[in-house]
């Protein structure tokens, strides 16, 4: 363990590295997964089967094999995104995205946003029918039904499932530790490898995780008291 | 339920010509990326009929078989573990004894925010390797499944139970049977019926993470790939041949539940459990999120 405390900097940065991924697959996740829940349930029939079919793929394809596409696959016929640590040089200078990075996070976010895009729609889903009739019974117009009437109770029904996926998102992050990340998996795995004491560092790993899993669900159950109306 | 109700009036003439017009960009968007694809496949030679060979060569196909079923193997181990699991920490969280519930709430908690592949570096570094090794990559996929599986699960039983009706429960104690009795020959038998379907689900997540053996070299359909597209140089190829036999497989067993679904539990929609640390989720939207 004294390995470990020793070196807590590697610790620190490797759950930021988790974090890191987290929060941008997270954002990308939600930015493909709510066009994709508008086409799962628009009135356009292709973009709707079109939609369903990526979802229905890429939810029953193992996480492990969207990482093996992207980052063992794409490069094979020429995609490695290695034009993106070249663009950024000159650009930020700090901020440094690896294609390394990148490429976990677009394997994340591909996977992740199918998720996000079955949470929206059951949460759209969950807007009792009598809800939109009553709403044009009453006269509002098609804008007004949605603003007004469906979309702020399917955005609160939206929250719990949504917070299951960015939880297990959360938790996916560590299967980049198989494809040259070094986050909070692959430095447990390097900890391991030098110690006798594997219980010890796995629980201060297992406990870290817990505790961000725990700021998520905190994070949510603020949003969800919020937002809750009488219905 | 039919969203085009909520959501939008019959479409006008406008809004018909409007949806003809956004059929045909999509359909030109797909026929698009589907020529790029090739395309970019062809100007690799990836499409060489060499790369593909190993999939219809015999030796090749009975190894990917032989991986599929260390696959299924896994699986359906983890899955059977995770049931005991599940029934024991799920049983314990709804104890009156405070001894027992305390202690069910933590495991279950744990197992269900650490990731399965820190379980599974964990288990292998810590009892699979060297002198002293007691566990194979085999069993460190089962095992670490299993607990995952196994206190998503212990959720799964005890909404379950939470779910039979309360009268079942009072009219047991009221003909003089006791706690163990209630739980035994009322609760549980009528609890599972309307469970099955989440569990048969919990197979498709399990099956799916079996994948993660990847990265501790367990054996299955992964491993097998790897050795494959070290041999030929055919990373694209073994992807997406895999993937396939991942995605049938998962259709399967969703169809299999879908239709336990409609055949057992009859139209009542299905259980999901709250989100992780979520109490006070009465909105009924946790179906359909899907677990991951």
């Amino acid at each position: 363990m004294d390995d470990v405390w020793n070196n807590f900097d590697l610790v620190v940065r490797a759950f930021g590295m988790t974090v890191g991924l987290f929060l941008a697959a997270g954002i990308a996740s939600l930015a493909v997964g709510l066009p994709l829940a508008a086409m799962r349930v628009g009135p356009v029939a292709v973009m709707r089967r079109a939609a369903a079919t990526y979802v229905t793929l890429v939810r029953n394809t193992p996480l492990l094999m969207v990482f093996i596409f992207v980052v063992i696959a794409l490069p094979r016929i020429d995609i490695t995104f290695k034009s993106i640590e070249s663009f950024q040089e000159d650009a930020f200078g700090q901020v440094f995205i690896s294609a390394y990075f990148f490429r976990a996070t677009l394997a994340l976010s591909l996977y992740t946003s199918t998720f996000v895009c079955e949470a929206v729609r059951s949460g759209i889903n969950s807007v009792p029918l009598g809800q939109a009739e009553a709403a044009r019974a009453v006269g509002l117009t098609f804008g007004g039904t949605m603003t007004q009437v469906v979309l702020p109770q399917a955005l609160r029904a939206t929250v719990p499932p949504l917070t299951s996926v960015l939880i297990a998102l959360l938790k996916n992050t560590s299967v980049a530790a198989a494809f040259g990340i070094i986050e909070a998996a692959a430095r447990m795995k390097y900890f391991n490898n030098r110690t006798t004491e594997d219980v010890q560092v796995f629980l201060l790993f297992a406990l870290v995780y817990v505790l961000l899993v725990e700021v998520v669900s905190a994070a949510s159950l603020v949003l969800e008291r919020r937002w809750k109306a009488a219905r | 339920m039919n969203t085009s109700n909520i959501l939008f009036d019959a479409p006008g003439p406008k809004a018909v010509v409007r949806h003809r017009v956004y059929t045909v960009l999509t359909i030109l968007a797909l026929v698009g990326f589907v020529l790029a694809v090739l395309l970019r496949l062809d100007r690799n030679g990836q499409l060489a009929y060499a790369l593909w060979e190993p999939f219809v060569t015999p030796e090749y196909v009975q190894a990917i078989w032989g991986g599929l079923l260390d696959t299924l193997k896994m699986a359906f181990s983890a899955i059977i573990g995770a049931l005991v699991f599940g029934l024991v920490f799920g049983v314990g969280k709804m104890s009156e004894h405070r001894w027992l519930r305390w202690p069910s709430w933590v495991v279950v908690e744990f197992f269900r925010a650490v990731p399965v592949l820190l379980m599974m570096i964990f288990l292998y570094f810590a009892y699979g390797l060297g002198k002293d090794a007691v566990l194979s990559s085999y069993w460190c996929v089962v095992i670490a499944l299993t607990v995952y599986n196994g206190a998503v699960l212990a959720e799964v039983f005890r909404a379950g139970v939470l779910a039979v009706p309360r009268g079942q429960a009072e009219a047991a104690y009221a003909v003089g049977m006791r706690k163990a009795q209630v739980m035994n020959l009322v609760l549980l038998p009528q609890a599972v019926k309307i469970m099955l379907p989440s569990i048969i689900s919990q197979c498709v997540v399990a099956l799916k993470d079996t994948a993660l053996g990847y990265y501790i070299s367990s054996p299955g359909l992964t491993f097998v790939g790897k050795q494959i597209y070290g041999e030929f140089q055919n990373q694209v190829q073994v992807a997406i041949v895999i993937t396939a036999i991942y995605v049938v497989v998962n259709l399967i067993l969703s169809a299999i539940a879908t239709w336990v679904q409609k055949r057992i539990v009859g139209e009542k929609k299905a259980l999901a459990p709250t989100p992780f640390g979520i109490t006070d989720a009465d909105t009924g939207a946790t179906q359909g999120g899907g677990r991951i």
